[in-house]
């Protein structure tokens, strides 16, 4: 009875590819009629029940399941069953179609005139589908578009430095705006001491592995009293790429004597950090002690301009990238000044660059005026130090005062 | 009768120097000899051409014969194709000023020299002013090319100056030259069809359109206004902004790759570029001319805005230059409104 054998195949197993003892569900389909089955399932109907106990106990398929259940002479009928993923294929391929025809048909009852309109106009139609997608503009639709056009025609005045009046203000400091309201939480104190026309030097601490501290003094500075701050910026900035495009562009030129004598003559408001990147790259655990204030050049730009100076004190940029370790030997293989380590970077790439939202609280000091001491002073050295020393020594009780006022350094 | 002034004027092959010996014989008190190696191209007016090289002693006879008063020194070679190689390029610049100098040493009628030089002495590092004054000199001092040269030749006007001292003696660093039809390095590098941009950086470019460039030689010719200036426009241009009048398309290309693509685009015969000059294309540079403005009160008619705004109404327009833009807009915009009558 060679059709019993097949015949116990067309057991009760679950549709599957089958294993060693149940067949798959092609060979399943492959059995003769029920009928037969039944007949001979009555038959057999003891070790059946054994037979499915040890498929529940031992579900795994082995790999020659397919081997008992290939029938030994194929039957030309069952040809096109034996695939069976061409059904599921044509199926694919007719959904495929379907929806071609369907987007097709969408196609031609797109709204037409919203199309040429974006073929007349793409920046006007980019600019309002941004504002019904939630971006807020700063200014109307239709000057937002005109802005962006203007920029691509490269229609927008730069000055000598490579400032870029239009970009800082519409651009980039909206951006840091965020950054400061939000994420800093920045607190400004003496803002009354911020010289409303006439040129002045900021001079201010420097801290926190990026120069974040001066994108947000000039973000505040902005904000007080509308007048951009013209950084002076380390040669570095000016080396690497990117970086010296942004700097250019938001005011930042190189810090040396001619540069900061042309900002000065020229009725600017110029922030600068003496420390440089002794301060900006001091470990943690050094925070808010200022490092020695360079070589005093900064008074004396100031001397010869007779400008006053104003120290400013930055309480919160410290603790928004921990400095742990330096890597000297990676820093001298990447040629920059240190490799930060921080809690976060690099573990954790680009998220550890993230700044950690520590309180801020900006104060302005007093200005120490340098009018009276007569432009030959800028030579003298002695004076020069005193200066330099007291524009020191203002900033660092600035910020001891300030540091006993914070709560947190994150509250 | 007062003797009539005699002018020689080298390089008059070249636009530049063309236009100045046609502008200065224009004015009726001066005898214009305008020299060069090949016959000039353009209307030298009623300038007189001798066909002479400067390198060649030949030059003093014609300063001695002719009585020439003034030398105005214009043959420089800013690119090395121009001149068929860096050797030949450093020949024409440096040994041919040194001849030319020699020249105007012996003659006892020589009483002026007017040399023009170049803003390439002043290197481009990114250790630079925002703006060079006459008195400082480059950061990154160039060590090839055209800003070699033209330091050599600076170097060789003072030497001459100095055994000299009767002689007046006026160096003027003239910018970049742009305007409609100039034709330069930096001229034909705005006009790739697609420009390869060292990524990162936007170099502030100072221009001076060559009818000021001709007015500002003009002044040190007729007075006496010893010493060295810069001129140019007062503004800048950044490249970027540049690029977009222009509406070319830019590709970035990393800093350390530079070098390399400006090979191959020299080897393409696109442009002609010494090393330096990317440098300058990197990180800009610019001048201040308060000095030959307080000297002389010349201040050019073109701001660098306005001669780049002249070149490119007369250059070709580029892939996404204004016009193109709206036309291709214009015509997908007419597509539209076609098919929408066709579809009702």
């Amino acid at each position: 009875m060679a059709d019993a054998k097949i015949i116990q195949l067309g057991s009760h197993g679950a549709a599957g590819r089958g294993s060693r003892t149940s067949p798959s569900a092609s060979a399943r389909r492959l059995a003769p009629p029920q009928a037969a089955r039944k007949g001979q399932a009555h038959d057999d109907a003891p070790p059946a029940a054994p037979r499915a106990r040890r498929r529940t106990a031992r579900p795994r398929p082995s790999p020659e399941a397919h081997e008992p259940s290939t029938p030994p002479e194929p039957d030309p009928t069952f040809g096109t069953e034996d695939v069976p993923a061409a059904p599921a294929f044509s199926a694919l391929l007719s959904q495929l179609l379907g929806l071609a025809s369907q987007a097709l048909g969408s196609l031609k009852s797109l709204p037409i005139t919203q199309v040429r309109e974006f073929a007349v106009d793409p920046v006007h139609a980019l600019v309002s589908v941004a504002q019904t997608l939630g971006v807020d503009w700063d200014g109307s639709l239709e000057e937002t578009a005109a802005f962006i056009r203007t920029r691509l025609r490269g229609d927008y005045a730069v000055d000598e430095f490579g400032f870029d009046p239009e970009l800082t203000t519409r651009i980039y400091l909206p951006v840091l705006r965020r950054l400061a309201d939000s994420w800093f939480r920045v607190e400004v104190r003496g803002a009354e001491n911020l010289p409303v026309d006439g040129s002045a030097l900021l001079v201010s601490n420097h801290a926190g592995t990026l120069p974040l501290d001066g994108m947000i003094l000039h973000t505040v500075v902005y904000d007080e009293i509308d007048r951009h701050v013209r950084m002076l910026g380390a040669d570095l900035i000016f080396k690497t790429p990117y970086s010296n495009d942004l700097a250019r562009k938001t005011g930042t030129t190189l810090a040396c004597q001619e540069d900061a004598e042309r900002l000065l003559a020229s009725n600017q408001l110029v922030a600068v950090f003496p420390e440089g990147f002794k301060g900006l790259g001091k470990p943690y655990a050094d925070r808010y002690k200022l490092q020695r204030f360079g070589r005093g050049g900064f008074v004396s730009a100031a001397i010869r301009a007779q400008v006053p100076i104003i120290p400013t004190a930055i309480v919160g940029s410290e603790e928004i990238y921990p400095l742990i370790a330096k890597v000297p030997a990676l820093a001298r293989a990447l040629g920059v000044p240190y490799f930060p380590i921080t809690p976060l970077f690099p573990w954790f790439g680009v998220l550890g660059m993230i700044p950690l939202p520590s309180k801020w609280i900006i104060e302005f000091g007093e200005a120490i005026t340098t009018d009276e001491l007569g432009p030959g002073a800028a030579e003298d050295p002695m004076i020069v130090f005193n200066i330099t020393d007291q524009v020191r020594e203002t900033i660092q009780q600035t910020l001891y005062r300030l540091l006993m006022q914070r709560r947190s350094a994150f509250f | 009768m007062a003797a009539k002034r005699v002018a020689l004027v080298t390089g008059v092959s070249r636009d530049l120097g063309a236009r100045f010996a046609r502008s200065l014989a224009a004015e009726h008190q001066v005898e214009v000899i305008g020299i060069d190696v090949i016959p000039p191209r353009h209307d030298l007016g009623t300038a007189e051409f001798v066909r002479a090289d400067i390198r060649n002693p030949v030059i003093s006879k014609v300063i001695a014969a002719r009585g020439v008063d003034t030398v105005v020194h214009l043959a420089m070679v800013a690119t090395p194709g121009s001149a068929g190689g860096r050797s030949s390029m450093k020949e024409i610049n440096v040994i041919g000023t040194m001849q030319l100098l020699a020249a105007c040493q012996k003659a006892e009628t020589f009483r002026k020299l007017v040399v023009q030089s170049s803003i390439s002495v002043y290197g481009a590092s990114p250790r630079d002013p925002a703006k060079f004054t006459e008195d400082m000199s480059a950061r990154a001092q160039p060590r090839t090319g055209f800003g070699k040269d033209s330091l050599e030749i600076e170097s060789y006007v003072r030497g001459l100056a100095r055994r000299r001292p009767d002689v007046i003696v006026t160096t003027l660093r003239l910018a970049n030259l742009m305007g409609a039809g100039v034709d330069s390095h930096v001229t034909r590098y705005l006009s790739l069809p697609i420009v390869p941009r060292v990524m990162g950086f936007d170099a502030r470019l100072q221009f001076l359109h060559p009818s000021d460039a001709v007015a500002a030689m003009l002044v040190p010719t007729h007075n006496d206004v010893p010493g060295t200036f810069n001129v140019a426009a007062a503004d800048i241009v950044t490249l970027s902004q540049a690029l977009r009048r222009m509406g070319r398309p830019a590709i970035g290309v990393p800093q350390p790759a530079a070098p390399l693509v400006a090979t191959l685009v020299r080897q393409a015969r696109l442009i002609d570029f010494s090393a330096d000059q990317i440098d300058a294309l990197t990180y800009g540079r610019a001048m201040d001319t308060s000095r030959f403005a307080a000297a002389t009160g010349f201040v050019p008619k073109f701001s660098s805005v306005a001669a780049l705004e002249e070149f490119v109404s007369a250059a070709k327009p580029g892939l996404l230059s204004p016009e193109r833009v709206d036309s291709a807009l214009a015509a997908v915009s007419r597509v539209l409104s076609a098919a929408t009558v066709r579809g009702g």
